[in-house]
């Protein structure tokens, strides 16, 4: 067997979801290529050749690929991809654009977001955002799959040696062309990747109200998230929120302040190791998922959080 | 233009999820079902782009047993002008999915194909994209504004970094994300409107399609549960067990 895997990475960093997507892959069992398509990505592809496991980087350099636009990429990957029994990349907001496009143009199903393989055609995805757990087996020649990164630890960072292959292959559909992005641009930790996230809900009132989470994420080095309801209400970016149409996180420690618990909510962050919740009604469904419950008001017992922090860090 | 939307049946999005005893799949007797959260918000920047004078008309389309007329009703009753239902009792998969709207695509031959980003049993997110590289269209994927301009349509997508705007060359496929709209309730004179709309029923023969499931569902389980730890009096108690408890600050 041989296995493609497809980086996500912002054209200067490899983002660590792809070292467990490298893991997922070597789940599998099989030589393991990873393909890293961007514009400008030398640096990239120069770690990727040091995870570890990796045999062979294929490298896909062109103005084509800068912004990673569905049509191109997926026709990129279908065409490289051809030749491999699996072809799998993060189930990012990247990776679940492209990819389908990939399994359509092979004729090929796509299974979606595994969190566990059990064999080469047979794989454990969530359904019915997580309130249910599938066994999936796929009769596709290629298996075409998104993994979710919390699914799998990550393939350590260093210590492979990897070549790397430049490829000439440019697809540019020409149906799409990038216009403009807003970047939340934070300092703190990628929340899907975050060790800690502290996150809030529609109990915050407002976006100012947040400050007092960030200043607590600030002392221990946490991501912020969100849930639907306080991205919905416009106290925070689209980006921050948690859950079945978000982000899934799966950090050591998980703050929920002000957030009552929706199964949509709790389907993006309950295999958290340790989970907080800090809501004031007790009978919130946080509760009956949280290991540490503090009924209180978070406007009193956040401004606290902080200080008992204070003296213990 | 003409505006081409999908739409699936699926468990009410309130109804809480139970895995059948013998683990073959969701207990779907007697459950409620409903038009999927992100269909009905495409359904509604449908009928917005038709109020803008954007859209001359909107066709609805649903893939499923005879029940799935019933969300094709709703949208029409929300605005759509007519409805196709293609009757399929099988499980038809994201693939035969976008397959079968491709002939859809081909016969109807929209300007601008809007469907959810995913439905809500499922959770694949797939058959949007499908359907755009079957039919060689463009995406705009978790669509958060959609901006029909002349023979362009600028898309803001919600990415994981934030917010990203592309122009897609019409005609093109687009998928809705949350933030879109917030969809409106149907009135009870439209429900009644809706009810002589026409809706016409074909066959995945009819379009020439072959449904042929390549993925099989071996098991479905529920989740290891998460059983409910101890509340704590106040936050010291609180930093206290992280510390030294849980040992995770």
């Amino acid at each position: 067997m041989s296995i493609l895997v497809i980086a996500e990475h912002d054209n200067s960093s490899l983002k660590q979801a792809t070292l467990s997507v490298v893991a997922a892959a070597k789940a599998i069992g099989g030589d393991i290529d990873v393909l890293v398509a961007g514009e400008n990505c030398g640096a990239v592809a120069e770690a990727a050749a040091k995870a570890e496991g990796v045999a062979k980087v294929l490298v896909a350099d062109n103005a084509a690929y800068g912004h990673f636009l569905g049509e191109n990429l997926g026709e990129l990957v279908a065409e490289v991809g051809k030749g491999y029994s699996h072809i799998l990349t993060s189930a990012g907001t990247t990776g679940k654009d492209f990819m389908p496009r990939v399994a359509a143009l092979l004729d090929v199903a796509q299974v979606s977001d595994i969190i566990r393989v059990e064999s080469a055609d047979t794989f454990v995805r969530p359904i019915y955002a997580g309130n249910a757990i599938a066994t999936v087996k796929t009769s596709d020649s290629i298996k075409v799959i998104t993994v979710r990164p919390t699914g799998f630890d990550p393939v350590a960072a260093e210590g492979g040696s990897a070549s790397v292959e430049q490829l000439d292959v440019v697809k540019d559909a020409g149906l799409s062309s990038f216009v403009g992005e807003e970047k939340a641009k934070s300092d703190r930790p990628d929340l899907a990747s975050a060790g800690i996230v502290i996150s809030g809900g529609r109990g915050m009132q407002n976006g100012d109200n947040f400050k007092m989470l960030e200043q607590v994420a600030d002392l221990l080095g946490a991501g912020m998230g969100a849930s639907r309801a306080a991205v919905d209400a416009g106290f925070v970016p689209n980006d921050m929120q948690v859950g079945q149409t978000g982000k899934i996180v799966a950090p050591q420690l998980y703050i929920a302040v002000g957030i009552s618990g929706a199964i949509q909510h709790l389907a993006g962050m309950s295999d958290s190791k340790v989970i907080v919740a800090i809501n004031k009604d007790e009978e919130a469904p946080i509760f009956q998922v949280a290991d540490y419950g503090l009924v209180a008001d978070l406007f009193e017992a956040v401004p606290q959080l902080e200080e008992e922090l204070k003296k213990v860090l | 233009m003409k505006v081409l939307v999908a739409v699936k049946r699926v468990i009410d999005y309130n109804v809480k999820v139970r895995v059948k005893p013998d683990n073959t799949g969701v207990d779907l007797a007697n459950v409620k079902m409903a038009m999927n959260p992100f269909c009905e918000i495409a359904v509604e920047e449908a009928v917005r782009l038709k109020e803008k004078g954007i859209a001359n008309e909107i066709v609805v389309v649903s893939i499923g047993p005879k029940a799935c007329q019933e969300q094709i009703r709703t949208a029409l009753a929300l605005g759509a002008d007519r409805g196709i239902h293609i009757e399929a009792d099988e499980d038809v998969q994201s693939l035969d999915a976008a397959k079968l709207l491709k002939a859809v695509v081909e016969k109807e031959e929209p300007k601008l194909v809007i469907l959810g980003k995913q439905s809500i049993d499922t959770d694949n997110n797939q058959t949007g994209q499908m359907l755009a590289a079957l039919t060689g269209m463009g995406q705009g994927t978790f669509a958060s504004e959609v901006v029909v301009d002349g023979d362009k349509v600028n898309v803001t997508r919600e990415v994981d970094g934030g917010l990203m705007t592309l122009s897609l060359n019409l005609p093109a496929v687009v998928t809705t994300d949350l933030r879109l709209n917030e969809p409106r309730y149907a009135s009870l004179p439209n429900i009644m409107k809706a009810k002589k709309k026409p809706l016409d029923v074909t066959s995945p023969a009819d379009l020439g399609v072959e449904i042929a499931a390549r993925l099989t569902t071996l098991k479905v389980e529920a989740p290891a549960a998460r059983s409910a730890g101890i509340k704590v009096a106040d936050v010291a108690e609180l930093v206290d067990k992280l510390k030294n408890e849980a040992k995770v600050i």
